[in-house]
């Protein structure tokens, strides 16, 4: 099994014609948007090419990093202080309407 | 606290309010280092939650009982942020991204582990990459990628979930996805170089365990 860093179809190497049809869905295995059926047999093929898992395993790493390291922003607790007293605001107001989330005209306090 | 029906009494409705404000607190830091790669401001950021936690507040009778809350809660800033907070700042034409072969960052550095087989992938790109580099990577990502990659990479929501929150299409999802993701690595792997990749490798590591 060897690397072939020219490989035309985009594939960091070429070790089996099913290893090509595997790159194609790093992106679907990893976001868990596979059948059941389908996940299951690319997670065969992984176990038995080691080429393949090395692309998996460092595309799923990566991720992880990524997502692990967009979380570190500090959080302001003041915002958490705040965002309560607005809601607690709200309740002992009781002007809660029923107007549905996320739609309707975005209010800006100064 | 299920509701169930179309009649709301307003102790029914205070009692969704109250369920909504013991429920949904947690995913505020989540909301917020988002809202932050949103605006890329942290003012705009703390901003944008309050008004998301507003909103999802009064719109709670709308919520599905049993749905995802953390993903209603990103959908009401996502789409809160496109509807006032984007168009707030007159940006320039979307630039088009590059393009960027498959595995970018895999191709070049993907080999680094084999040299130092004690060293997990995970602990090295973890180690390789600062905290303000992945930001800033992210920061740097045109707009509608910028949107794709965090609430899939970052806040783990589903194609389906992404495609109604941006309105567009699934299989606009997955290319966005696909291309921001490439640049995504190119950006990163630029960051390495600008500090020398092998300054970045600690010495020790390059031992044999």
């Amino acid at each position: 099994m060897t690397h072939d860093p020219n490989s035309p179809s985009g594939v960091p190497f070429a070790v089996t014609p099913n290893c090509e049809k595997v790159m194609a869905e790093v992106d679907s295995f990893l976001d868990k948007e596979l059948t059941d059926a389908l996940r299951a047999s690319i997670a065969a093929h992984l176990e038995s090419c080691s080429p393949c898992f090395e692309v998996f395993d460092f595309e799923a790493e990566l991720r992880m990093v990524i997502s692990t390291k967009t979380h570190t922003v500090e959080f302001p607790d003041t915002l958490r202080i705040r965002i309560e007293e607005k809601l607690t605001y709200l309740r002992i107001q009781g002007s809660g309407g029923t107007e549905s989330g996320g739609g309707g005209e975005p209010r800006r306090e100064a | 606290m299920s509701r169930s029906g179309v009649r709301f009494s307003s102790r029914a409705l205070m009692a969704d309010q109250q369920a909504f404000a013991e429920q949904a607190m947690e995913y505020m830091p989540q909301l917020y280092s988002t809202a932050l790669r949103m605006t890329h401001n942290a003012s705009d950021a703390e901003d944008l939650v309050q008004e998301t936690y507003l909103k999802a507040y009064k719109g709670f009778a709308g919520f599905e009982q049993g749905t995802n809350l953390r993903a209603w809660m990103f959908r009401i800033l996502t789409n809160t942020y496109i509807n006032s907070y984007r168009s707030k700042k007159r940006r320039p034409e979307e630039t088009e991204l590059d393009a960027v072969e498959d595995f970018y960052l895999y191709r070049r550095m993907g080999g680094l582990e084999a040299v130092r087989a004690s060293r997990s992938a995970e602990d090295e790109l973890m180690d390789l990459f600062s905290d303000a580099e992945v930001q800033s990577a992210i920061d740097a990502l045109p707009e509608s990628y910028r949107l794709a990659i965090l609430l899939s990479d970052v806040e783990g929501l589903s194609y389906k979930e992404i495609a109604e929150d941006l309105d567009i299409p699934i299989g606009t999802v997955m290319s966005r996805l696909h291309r921001g993701r490439k640049a995504l690595q190119k950006q990163l792997h630029d960051y390495a170089l600008e500090r020398g990749l092998t300054d970045a490798i600690p010495e020790a590591s390059l031992e044999a365990p």
